[in-house]
């Protein structure tokens, strides 16, 4: 192998500081106050505003109805994001099981029906999910935001591609201990795939976090909003004001990409693994 | 299926009734001059965020995939963008490129770049642009370097007895071998571009697409539900599927022709 030279870390730094640079400069002048931030403009060193900013977004109710607090948002973004993942797993961890353990004559086309959802992403059939959900009276309710997200094949085929790796004398050995297909799927697949499971978790739960058109279509009403789906509206009340809270507006940044950001910095491995091997 | 349906119909803004109309809502939308306007603007915007977000994310993925001291800190330094929701990005991005305190837009006075995003048409594209690649980079920069880390070692030293530069090494060996990863890269990077673009435009345009920059999937939102255009809106939407439908149908055999590389 060749010796690294001066240059590629040259490089590496270059793009570390074009990819975190501007995090850190949103993190930081969040910790300033609005004033600050209006004569001086983006902040590179810490403020003494750290706690007041925070306390304000977190608390301070804002909005156009002025029933929502930062607070509520980081609650629904996490149900959002944790609804989400525990719902696609539960689901596609079934769906697989039925598609790789059971052979009955229609799972051809059950493959197949699966299979066309991978072509039709959320963005080009909103207009008729948005109806459904309208006809069914879901409309800014928590079920209504996860469900119809919920229809997309990816992690089906993440898991029927490990449970057919899974060999097939472990399925005989259970039989013939006399566990049926429930307690062969609960005892012996599911702790097969706790590596996969977490992998899985942590790409939907960034997934689910970071939605932006499905909740801005469905939810309508403040007290549901996401800190993903409230950031236009920061830009419009806020940023719009007189003196524009830039700092606030910094600081809701921070909240919407930090628990994403650490989990997948934190279970990078994993995350690295389920990235490269489910999305395809 | 029921966007197909209501895309051969005229549908009032509330609903009560619809007229069968044909095709006239395709034909209505493929020679409208401001769709057409739109339509380039994608395809622009496609090429260059792919290039752009596969070029840089390609550098920085041989150079993490070179260094031995430091490797790991580079790498998650590099990831972590990823998590970032796209309009969480437009909104950092926005505020770089603020008229009040942006550096951007100081940066560009001092070369005697007048920057005006939101109100001049270039200069939106140009903000665009700068974040949708910022955002797509580490997702680039984690399989390419993922597919050249599976390169053999064995592979890698042949290559270096044989050829003594490094650039030549990289460009007859290192770069044919990732080619798989390359091609599944562009479709995904194009479907991006295409889709996942949204929230970034959104935030940047902000409702007011009038003199702005926006794509195909930003004025299928535009006409469904800001304009109640449920028909156009829907022959549109139907137009992109068949984009995603071809666009998956080369992921898909290029997919098998991966298994033979293996």
């Amino acid at each position: 192998m060749h010796k690294t030279t001066f240059s590629d870390h040259l490089i590496l730094l270059f793009g570390v500081f074009i990819m975190v640079g501007p995090i850190f400069v949103a993190f930081m002048t969040s910790t300033h106050d609005a004033i600050d931030v209006h004569m001086k403009g983006l902040q590179v060193a810490w403020g003494d505003d750290f706690v007041d900013t925070y306390k304000e977004v977190l608390t301070k109710k804002g909005g156009f109805t002025g029933d929502v607090t930062g607070a509520r948002m980081v609650m629904n973004s996490f149900i959002l994001g944790i609804g989400f993942a525990v719902g696609k797993i539960v689901l596609s961890m079934l769906a697989a099981y039925g598609l790789v353990y059971f052979r009955s004559r229609f799972s051809t086309l059950f493959f197949w029906m699966i299979f066309t959802t991978l072509l039709l992403p959320l963005e080009v059939r909103i207009l008729p999910s948005y109806d459904v959900m309208t006809k069914l009276g879901l409309v800014n309710t928590y079920t209504g935001l996860i469900v119809p997200l919920l229809a997309s094949a990816t992690g089906t085929f993440f898991f029927r591609q490990f449970f057919k790796s899974v060999p097939d004398e472990l399925l005989e050995a259970a039989r013939i201990d006399g566990a049926g297909p429930f307690k062969f799927f609960i005892d012996i697949l599911v702790p097969l795939s706790k590596t996969m499971i977490a992998a899985i978790f942590i790409i939907m739960f960034v997934y689910g976090w970071n939605q932006y058109l499905w909740p801005m279509i469905m939810t309508n009403e403040e007290s549901f909003y996401t800190l993903v789906r409230g950031i236009k509206q920061i830009l419009l009340v806020w940023v719009g004001s007189q003196i524009p809270e830039y700092n606030q507006a910094f600081a809701l940044a921070v909240l919407a990409m930090l628990p994403p950001v650490l989990i997948v910095v934190i279970f990078q491995s994993w995350f690295i693994k389920g990235l490269t091997e489910s999305d395809k | 299926m029921q966007a197909v349906q209501s895309s051969f119909y005229l549908e009032d803004p509330f609903g009560f009734s619809a007229t069968f109309v044909g095709f006239d809502n395709y034909i209505d939308a493929l020679t409208s001059d401001y769709y057409l306007h739109v339509a380039k603007f994608t395809l622009i915007f496609t090429i260059l965020v792919t290039f752009f977000s596969l070029a840089l994310g390609l550098l920085l993925a041989a150079k993490a995939d070179d260094v031995i001291r430091g490797s790991s800190s580079y790498k998650t330094l590099l990831i972590s963008v990823y998590a970032i929701a796209p309009p969480v990005a437009g909104l950092i991005g926005m505020m770089f490129f603020d008229q009040h305190i942006g550096p951007f837009v100081k940066m560009a006075a001092w070369f005697g770049w007048d920057m005006k995003v939101g109100i001049n048409y270039f200069d939106t594209a140009f903000a665009m642009i700068t974040v949708a690649v910022w955002k797509q980079i580490p997702y680039n920069f984690i399989f390419i370097l993922s597919g050249l880390q599976s390169i053999p070692v064995s592979v890698r030293e042949a290559a270096a007895i044989d050829n003594r530069s490094r650039f030549g090494r990289f460009w007859t060996v290192t770069l044919p071998l990732l080619a798989p990863t390359a091609f599944f890269l562009l479709i995904i990077n194009m479907t991006y571009s295409l889709f996942d673009t949204f929230g970034i435009i959104d935030v940047i345009v902000k409702d007011k697409a009038a003199n702005n920059p926006i794509t195909l999937v930003y004025k299928v939102y535009m006409d469904g539900f800001r304009g109640n255009d449920i028909g156009g809106s829907a022959a549109q939407s139907v137009i992109l599927m068949l984009i995603v439908l071809v666009l998956t149908f080369f992921q898909f055999r290029f997919i098998e022709r991966r298994v033979h590389y293996n």
